[in-house]
């Protein structure tokens, strides 16, 4: 099967993640009031072959373990999808 | 040319590789061999030298892509085997994506890319690079950088402290750790570490820009000299 994967990768909670921070002063200085706790963190795309729906949720979490993330200070998440389905 | 041969590798984007060659080429005894990224051997190399810059545009992470680059999976086992290796910079950088030393190296807490002159405290134990340099001593390196705040979580930061592994502290001219000394909010003002066995030292300031007293400092020789003497 072909897998179209979104992976999410995000500060850990309590990592201090400055550009959220100026984010947030920027929308507060916008007029938003009232806006909290903004973070920054990568949303990346892919498609990927595999045998199986197991196979590749495997494979992909040894993706954001080895390269994707950074997991002494990144936490992520994934969703697949069959590709064309 | 004679002299112990020491690597300076090279990816693209790294830009004070000719900075470390000259370091390495002002070391008496010692010899800079220039290691390209996509060479899979050392050329026999004694000692390795990651330099500064944006390896790879700093792309996903700094030092993500680098660290999986033909020439780390070399300079990881010569690491591994006891071989002498200065990450600086973004050196620092590949060395902790690389899991050759702990913790990891996020944005700086203030958003700005910090480029001053910096003084540091030579602490821990006698580590190789800092044999020349007594522990309490100040040297003053350039820093320039944008992700150089040290972070590990606490169990990790207490064992290198007790291990005696952190090498280098930011601090102000009188030697003291102060919030307006620490450029980028590093845990406990660590600006270096060292690994276990003492042989791999990583660094956000640049020893390799402080080689002569003509531009303000020469007390990064001390550094490289140690990595001569561990590598010959």
């Amino acid at each position: 099967m072909t897998a179209r994967v979104q992976v999410f990768v995000q500060l850990k909670d309590g990592m201090l993640d400055p550009q959220g921070k100026t984010l947030e002063h920027a929308l507060e200085s916008l007029g938003y009031s009232g806006v909290d706790g903004v973070r920054v963190g990568k949303w990346i795309t892919f498609d990927v072959e595999g045998e199986g729906r197991e196979a590749i949720e495997r494979q992909v979490g040894e993706m954001c373990e080895r390269l994707l993330a950074n997991t002494v200070i990144e936490r992520y998440s994934f969703s697949l999808e069959e590709a064309g389905a | 040319m004679s002299g112990t041969p020491i690597g300076v590798v090279r990816f693209p984007g790294t830009n004070c590789d000719q900075d470390v060659f000259e370091a390495v080429a002002a070391t008496d005894g010692a010899r800079p061999v220039w290691l390209w990224h996509k060479e899979t051997e050392l050329q026999g190399v004694r000692g390795i030298v990651l330099a500064g810059g944006f390896s790879y545009g700093d792309y996903l992470r700094a030092g993500a892509i680098a660290r999986f680059s033909p020439i780390m999976e070399r300079v990881i086992a010569f690491a591994r085997s006891g071989g002498p290796v200065l990450g600086i910079c973004n050196g620092f950088q590949i060395l902790t994506e690389a899991g050759l030393l702990p913790g990891a190296l996020m944005r700086n807490d203030r958003l700005t890319f910090v480029c001053r002159e910096q003084w540091l405290r030579v602490d821990g134990a006698a580590t190789p690079f800092t044999a020349r340099l007594p522990a309490g001593a100040l040297v003053r390196f350039p820093i320039a950088h944008g992700e150089g705040n040290y972070v590990a979580d606490e169990a990790t930061l207490d064992r290198l402290e007790a291990e005696g592994r952190v090498v280098f502290r930011y601090v102000d001219e009188r030697g003291q750790t102060t919030a307006a000394a620490n450029p980028n909010g590093s845990a406990r003002a660590i600006a270096g570490i060292a690994s276990e066995n003492g042989r791999v030292l990583g660094l956000m300031p640049h020893p390799d820009r402080a080689m002569s007293l003509l531009i303000g400092s020469d007390d990064g020789r001390g550094v490289f000299q140690g990595l001569l003497e561990a590598a010959a």
